[in-house]
Order: C-alpha cells, then structure tokens, then sequence
C-alpha cells in the first residue's frame, strides 16, 4: 500500500527526552487472534507466495521486478528473427510481393499471429529500422525498408485487409505429402498438417481433425461431412492484376473490375477443386473408411446369417412341435382305450362286490336272528319287514358305505352287536337325510 | 489434459487456460442464478447461453426424455413440476436426514437414496420414473452451464473456479468437486461468494487499495446470507457470517401472490393459492412483477386461465409493493445488523456494504441501508451507485478474476497455497497509531496507522507533517480501541411562542412540541482510547515545513520494524519491538 497522508502534525520533543540511538521501545503488540484469511486475490497470492518462500516485502518485490522485466524480454523475444538481406534491400513499391509477416519478424507465427504481437513487432521492428535513426548512424537515408514495415503493418492490422493477404499468403501453406510418403505409418501425422493449415480458411471454427487410427466413426464421419462441405472465406482480390485508377473512364473501370472479378471466381474454383482433390486423396488412403466398412459389412453379413440361422431354427421348431403334438394325441388316446377297458372290469368288479356286500348285510341279519333276541321264531312277517329295511336302507347306500359297513358286520355272531351296528348306521343315514323313519319298518 | 494442448496448439496465441467460472447458485425463484464468465482481454466478461440469458436458473426439467435447462426448465414448473428439478445445490453432500425439502413444493420431491438425496423424475422416453441422485443432477447443470460456455468460446472449457457460500461445508464441496469432475471440469479452487464479491469489484481499476470494513449482503431467492468482512490491503479475513432461510426474494413474492389471490377472491370467490397449477402460475408472473416494480413505478400482473379458465389482471404501485413488504424488508436490514454485532462491531465501523443476489435490485432494501449507515459509508447497489456491478453476476465476476490470477498455476500450487497453514494467520487484536499534535495521550490526537484485524505480515507506511517551524519532533507509536462514544445532544430551549404567533402558525408549534417529545436522537461518534505505547522515536532536526515518513513492519511472529526519517532526507531512525512473550500477554494492559 502506498504511505497514508496525515493531517495533524507531529508533536515537538521534549527538551528532556534521551534515548540511545534515538529509539525507545516500551512494550510489545498485544496478543493477536488467529484468523483465517480469503485465498482470494493478487495480494493474497502474494501473500501466500511470501510466505512459502520466506521472503519479506522488499525481497518479493524486488524478486517479482526482475520476473517481469524477465518476461517483458522472454515475450520479445518471440518475434526477433534474423532479418534477410534481400528483404532488407526491397523496394517499397513492390508492396504486394512482400512477405508482411517475414518483415514484421513473424514467418513462425504467420496468420495466428494476434493483434498485440503484430503491434510489438511492428514497435520493435520501427526502433530499428527508423530512417532517422539510420540517419544519426551516418548511413544512407534510404528509409525503403522503413516503408515496407509500415505497409505491412497497414496490411495486417486490418482484418480485411489482412485475411487477403492471408489468402494467398502460400508460405503459410503445408504441401500434401506425396502417395509414397503417406503409405508409410506417418499417413496421419502429414495428413493432419495439411488440414490445421487448410482449416485457416474456414468460417466456422473449430474444425473437425483428421484424427488417427484410434478415431471413432462418428469422428471420421464427422470430419468427411465438414470438410466436403467446407465453408471457405479464401479470395483472390490480393492477387488482381490491374487494379482500377480513379482517373480512367468509368467503361475502363467496369472492364477491369469484370476481367478481376472473373480471374477471381476461376481462382477460387480451382481452390475449391484443389481442396476437393485433397480430401479424395486423403479419403483414397485412408485405411480407416475400409475398416469401417469391413465392420460394417460383416455387421451386415452376421446379422443375415443370424437371420437365416433364426428362420431355419423356427422351421426346425415347427416341425419339432406337430411332431410332439402329434405324439402327445396318440398317447392321449391309447391311454383313454386303456382306461376304457379298465373302467369296464372295475365296474364288473363293483358290482360284484356290492352283490357280496349286500348278501353280507343280508345274512347278518338272518345270522341275527331277524334282529330279535335269541331263541325267539320270527315270523314271517318279521322276516319280511327286517329284509325290506335292509333292502331299503341298501338302496340308500352308496358301494363304498355298503362296503365298509359289510366288513363291520363280517365278523359279528350275536345279534345285540349286528343291531347295534345297524342302529348306528340307520342313524347316521337318519342324519344325513338319506333315510327317512317312515320308510322303515322294523328299525327305527 | 490433452485437450487444452490441442486448444493451444490450435490457437497459439491463447495460451491462458480456459476457463468456465460459474456460480452455483441456490435457484428457485427471485435470483436462481448461474452465470457464466471469461476474462477477455483482463476484463471479465458475462457470457449469455444460447436463450440469451446470462443468469441461468439452476434448473432441469425433463420432457419425454429431452432435457431443459435455465429459463425452459423454468417455464416447466406449471405444467410439468413432477420432472423439474428446482432446488439441488444445497442437497449436495448433505443427508437427507438434514435437508429441508420446502423449497421443493412445487417441483420434483426429495427422496432418500442410501442416505443422501435424490429425485425420482421420467428423464427418458420410459413411462417408468428413474432415481437420479443429486450429484448426478448437478453434474447435468455443470454440464450443461459448461457446454454453453464451450459454444461461445468455440473451444473446449475443462477447469473452472467455483463460488460457494460460506456455510457450505467439506463434505458439500467435496460432493460438488466431485459432481464437477463426473461434468468434465476441473475444480481450481472453490472461493466463497462474499469475497468473490469484493473481489469483483476490488478488481476495477477505479479502486484503490484501503483498509476497510465491507459488508456483503447476498440476497438471494430462498436463502440470504450476509457476512462481514475485514479487507486489509487487498487481504481479507471474514468476521462473522450470517445465513437465513426464511428471509429472501421468495418471501417478496410471497407478499404479492397474496396480495393479488386477495384481490382474485374478491372478484371471482376462488382461491388461485388453493390450486397448485394457478399457484404456480401466479408464482412466475409475481416474480416478473417484482423484477418490473425494481425497475419502475408501477408493474402490471396479468395471468391467462389464473382459475377457474378464468384470466386475471391487475396493476401494483411500488408505494403499495413497498407497504405490504414492509416487514420482509426491515427482516433484511435486521439481518444485516445483527451479522455486524456479531462480528462485535458497530454500524459506524463500516465502511462499504456490497448488495449481492438478485433480490438486491429492490430500490427499497438500498434506501432502507442507506438510512440505517452513516452517510460516509458507500452502498454498493444499483439503485444507489450508477456504476454498480450487476448483482446477479457479483460472485461469478469475483471467480472470473480469481480464476485469471490462478490461471499460471497448478493445481498442486494452488492446494498448497489454500492450505490452512497458509490462510491461518494472526490478526492484530488493537489498532496501531501515532500521536499527533501532543505526545500526551490526553491531549494528542490519535492517528491510526495501522487497523485492527490487520493479518500480519504487514507493512503500512505514512507521511507525517513536522510542526510548522520544524527542529526535532517525537513519533510516537500507541496501540489503541476504537470506542463509540454517544451524545446527547442538549435539548432546545423551548419557545413559547404560542402568545406571540398567529393562530396559522399553531400547528407548526404543535408539531415541535410533538418533536420534542420524543427522544432526542442519539449523536454516535467514533472516538479512540489509546492503549499502551509501544514505541517513542525521536526525529531531529527536520527542516522548516518538512515532512516525516514513518513505516511499520509488523512480521508474522509480531516482532515489530519502525523506521522514521525525514522525507528527502537521509538516514532515518530504525527500531524493533521484540514479538510478545506469552507470559506478558496475560498482564500487559
């Protein structure tokens, strides 16, 4: 920071005051608070770089002067070049055959070259050549270079102008490498030169590179498009032959405006025709389109064999299917004759059984003496009445019932357990609604 | 970074890096704001997007699997609120357990995911709605803020600097980076939004380099944050931050969307606040009304279809915006003192007060400032300083600088340079001065030098007078506190003047009797107590009207330099003060 000012003045020393060496200290600063401070600004940067390389604040500064004025030369020094003597010796008048950037010192940088290195050079370059300075140094008053420096600024520094010059300017242009060198594995490394220096002209910026092998499709494809489409600000006024004068007559005038306009429009067709064989012949040798077509075509090639693969499986599938469905429905049907015949003999043999089953139930109660305690005759109407309920209940039953009841009674003798067996199940078909008590006679 | 060596190789004539300088800015309604810088030929430069806007809502909504982004994404909230996101910045890093989902009302909800937070939004052509995370959300806005920038530089942006407000912590920046790197950007450092404010306009060529108290109001859309910051020769150290959810511009709009559903009900006996779509609506077009009645006097609110199909326009006064928003307002000005008390220093400490954020734009929020500072304090605001930054892109402005100056390093530079045994530094605790007029601490006037929280090291240097017939003079160093002195001042002596005057004139006196009824105002006034001295010099034999030129260079440890001489002269008078035992300190008055 700059020193403060201040106002009020300083007070007058006392008459008595003595110290050695006109100082006296009497204490120290207070204790501090710790703090975090912003890393935001150039002077926390400075700061920061303070400390980390212990420097005080007459030291950094002193160390940052010498890193400018390092710099200030450094950035100089990229636009001092040896100057030619043939240039040196050019005339002036001859303005549109000179290499403005080789003059101004800048044939490395040519159309990147920006405006602030143009204006340096351009400085640099007047310190040297200036025809007074010559003139002090006792040479010739000849200030021809002098001019062509000051054209060449003119030139550059407008952007019109200067995107004329940078039109023809063929120093800036990298020569396609021939069939041969481009075989060899450098194929995108000569290549990519050539298009960053056609790129120059397009109007739309950036510009899609060649790339190398590694790129992928999207990006081949990419870079094909833009530049068969190349949109192009090159033109040819720089190169006009004649260049109309004020003084001639209006017909003479249109006449050389439309000889000029029509060695333009040629030049600029053969430009576009030259960049069109360029991108042939790079597109000629570019391995990476086959490849990708290869791929492509072997995409395509499994994909049909794929399909094809598919359709045949599909018919071999088909006909798999009726072949089981055909199967399936013989099968279906023996298994239905078998059973058939199988149900036939189980119904004989129901049948059989139930015939077994109802002379069991039947003699049982013969067995048990028409159901009357022992010794008792039954009468014939007895006889009758039992057999009729045995009948009736019988026909209530299903075969399963008569079954199970018919192996309940099998092995009964007296006449109490056959009762109550036969008590029991008229009850339990009482119960299920199956029988009802008047139909019945004897048991109820 | 292969990349930015092609840039170079390309166009040799930049040879900067290139930056994409953003702020992610909570978004929402009043000033959801990202905006976007370069610096162009050392000046920083506020790049629009492709709509045009060069303060982007933070915001991304999805529609059959196309995404929208800034003011599109907006426009998104009324009919397709479900796949808008509208609030993530301050999700980032964060628990759901800790986040506050009420800013999402009206857009995609918060949802838990393995304890962080995310949306579930239809953010492709599927029926199925997806959970994306809100790093992932943030890395699509990045991206996209960065792809914007890319198209206008005509090259690829791969670094930025970020601004983050001051609260955020390590693991919110850590989630940001990390959200940046997943966009393909570098983060060069991440700044806080009231410094980078400063910055912005500290970096003017018009500034000079003062010491000075600033306080930076950033008032955003749903949140403010205030913080006061002490800037010592360029080198600034925060003392005390403020941060409050509940007073911001969508309170403001708050304040007219019911002030015209008031007025919808009166007419047409529907609650616009009741339907989500009217509510939202109604939303954007206050928010419209509100910038319009910054700009002038009255603001006209139409809406199509409001409820019910049925349209809706009206018209505002500022005077009536500035009556019902009345308490919004004094919460701002509130706000703003209570961050200065707690950083323990008073309204007449500061020297500067930089309104950031949208919402600052409000010409009632600066009058209502400049009433509350003295008027030697400068108000930073549009509608106070023609020349004031927009407020909108303060910070991202601030980042823009930064990013320039650290353009030249690395990124290993830089982390070391940010390390806290770089930015811990000690800060003086008194300010330091000179005795002017009498060496008598009674009857001299004291000179500040060097000011309080000043980070060491430090050197200040100032130019004394000698006394007018010269001869030998004393300097005199002191440490002293500032201290407010207040006064009342001594009430008029009251005129009767009833009898004399006319009876026009009685309600003039009846006016200053009212006056003099109240309070007398309080007269505040800075004043210093000088505290101990640290150091008497003698300079001798200065010239008839010449001057002394003192300079004092406190180290890191507080070991103190003085050096006195003559301006013009030579020689001079050097001497040190030895740094502060720990044991003194205690007892040293």
């Amino acid at each position: 920071m700059a020193a403060a000012q201040a106002s009020l003045p300083l007070p007058v020393l006392p008459s008595e005051w003595q110290a050695d060496g006109n100082f006296k200290a009497t204490a120290s600063l207070s204790t501090p608070v710790q703090r975090n401070i912003e890393a935001v600004g150039p002077h926390f940067l400075a700061h920061a770089r303070r400390l980390r390389h212990r420097r005080t604040f007459s030291e950094d500064e002193k160390i940052q002067a010498q890193q400018k004025l390092q710099k200030a030369d450094q950035s100089d020094g990229e636009i001092s070049e040896p100057e030619d003597p043939m240039m040196l010796s050019r005339d002036a008048k001859d303005w549109k055959g000179q290499d403005h950037y080789a003059v101004l010192g800048l044939s490395k940088h040519r159309w990147r070259a920006t405006e602030s290195q143009i204006k340096r050079a351009h400085r640099k370059k007047v310190l040297r050549h200036h025809p007074d300075k010559k003139a002090a140094a006792g040479s010739s008053e000849d200030d021809s270079f002098f001019k062509c420096i000051q054209k060449a600024t003119e030139v550059l520094l407008d952007p019109v102008k200067r995107r004329q010059f940078d039109s023809v300017d063929e120093a800036a242009d990298v020569e396609p490498p021939t069939k041969k060198q481009a075989q060899q594995s450098n194929f995108y490394k000569l290549w990519n030169k050539v298009f960053d220096s056609e790129s120059r002209f397009s109007k739309h910026q950036p510009v899609p590179r060649l790339g190398d092998e590694k790129s992928t499709k999207e990006d081949v494809n990419d870079f094909y498009d833009f530049w068969y489409n190349f949109d192009s600000w090159r033109s040819f006024e720089y190169q006009d032959e004649d260049v109309p004068d004020d003084n001639e007559n209006r017909d003479q005038k249109r006449h050389i405006e439309r000889k000029n306009n029509n060695a333009r429009k040629k030049k600029k067709t053969e430009d576009t025709a030259r960049l069109r064989g360029l991108l042939n012949d790079v597109q000629a040798g570019d391995v990476r389109i086959k490849e990708f077509r290869k791929a492509e075509q072997a995409n395509k090639n499994k994909k049909r064999i794929d399909r094809e693969a598919a359709e045949k499986k599909a018919v071999e599938d088909k006909k798999k299917q009726a072949e089981e469905q055909e199967r399936l429905k013989k099968e279906a049907e023996e298994a239905a004759k078998a059973e058939k015949a199988e149900g036939k003999k189980a119904k004989e043999a129901a049948k059989n059984a139930v015939k077994k089953n109802k002379r069991v139930l039947k003699s049982s109660v013969k067995d048990a003496n028409y159901l009357l305690p022992p010794g008792e005759v039954a009468s014939a109407k007895r006889v009758d009445d039992v057999l009729n309920d045995v009948e009736v209940v019988m026909a209530k039953m299903e075969p399963e019932e008569m079954a199970l009841l018919a192996s309940r009674l099998g092995g009964l003798k007296t006449a109490d357990a056959v009762d109550m067996v036969w008590n029991e199940e008229i009850k339990r078909l009482m119960d299920a609604g199956k029988v009802k008590p008047e139909d019945l006679r004897v048991v109820k | 970074m292969e990349s930015q060596e092609e840039v170079e190789d390309i166009q040799p004539e930049t040879l900067n890096r290139i930056y994409y300088l953003g702020k992610l800015e909570s978004n929402v309604i009043h000033t959801p704001r990202d905006a976007k810088e370069i610096l162009q030929e050392g000046k920083a430069e506020v790049i629009a997007n492709e709509e045009g806007d060069r303060n982007i809502p933070s915001i991304l909504a999805y529609v059959e699997g196309e995404e929208y982004h800034g003011t599109q994404a907006k426009n998104q909230l009324v009919r397709n609120s479900k796949n808008t996101v509208a609030y993530f910045r301050d999700y980032l890093g964060k628990d759901f357990s800790a986040i506050d989902p009420t800013p999402c009302q009206a857009s995609a909800h918060p949802q838990k995911h393995d304890s962080t937070v995310a949306f579930s939004i239809q953010d492709t052509e599927s029926e199925s709605p997806n959970t994306v995370t809100v790093s992932e959300i943030a890395t699509r806005h990045i991206r996209r803020l960065a792809a914007s920038a890319s198209d206008y530089l005509g090259r690829r942006v791969n670094a930025a600097v970020i601004t983050v407000p001051t609260n955020f912590s390590d693991e919110q920046k850590e989630a940001l980076s990390k959200a940046a790197k997943d966009a393909g950007i570098e983060v060069l450092q991440m700044v806080s939004e009231p410094t980078a404010a400063i910055l912005a306009y500290d970096a003017r060529p018009e500034a000079e380099l003062k010491d000075k108290i600033i306080v930076v109001a950033d008032l955003g859309g749903t949140r403010s944050d205030v913080a006061v910051i002490a800037s010592r020769g360029g080198i600034y150290s925060i003392l005390s931050t403020k941060h409050d959810y509940e007073t911001a511009g969508a309170q403001l709009d708050q304040v007219l969307i019911d002030h015209f559903s008031k007025e919808f009900i009166k007419k047409h006996k529907t609650d616009p606040r009741q339907n989500p779509r009217s509510l939202a609506k109604l939303k954007l077009e206050a928010e419209a009304t509100k910038k319009a009645l910054s700009l002038g006097g009255n603001a006209v609110l139409s809406v199509e279809s409001l409820a019910d199909g049925v349209d809706f326009a009206s018209t505002i006064n500022r005077t009536r915006y500035e009556l019902l928003a009345g308490k919004v307002f004094s919460s701002f000005v509130n706000l703003i003192k209570e961050t200065i008390q707690s950083a323990d220093l008073d309204i007449l400490d500061v020297d500067e007060v930089i309104l950031s954020g949208g919402t600052s734009h409000t010409p009632r929020i600066s009058s209502s400032l400049q009433s509350l500072f003295p008027p030697e304090t400068r108000i930073l605001s549009p509608s106070t300083l023609p020349t004031a930054v927009d407020p909108a892109s303060l910070s991202a402005r601030g980042a823009a600088i930064q990013a320039s100056l650290i353009s030249e390093y690395d990124s290993e530079d830089i982390e070391q340079s940010t390390h806290p045994a770089v930015t811990v530094t000690p800060h003086l605790a008194n300010a330091i001065g000179i005795m002017t007029v009498s060496e008598d601490v009674k009857r001299g006037v004291f000179t500040q030098l060097v000011t309080k929280d000043t980070a060491v090291p430090c050197r200040r240097a100032i130019v004394m007078n000698a006394p007018k017939g010269g001869g030998d003079v004393i300097v005199k160093l002191c440490e002293a506190e500032r201290e407010i002195e207040v006064t009342k001042p001594e009430p008029k002596p009251k005129t009767n003047g009833a009898a004399k005057k006319d009876d026009d004139d009685d309600d003039d006196s009846d006016l200053d009797d009212d006056d003099s009824d109240d309070e007398p105002e309080e007269i505040r006034k800075k004043i210093w107590k000088v505290g101990k001295p640290l150091a008497e010099i003698a300079v001798r034999e200065v010239k008839k009207g010449g001057k002394v030129e003192v300079t004092v260079n406190i180290a890191a440890d507080m070991g103190v330099q003085i050096t006195a001489r003559e301006v013009g002269g030579k020689g001079g008078v050097r001497g040190a003060l030895e740094k502060p035992k720990p044991a003194e300190n205690g007892t040293a008055s």
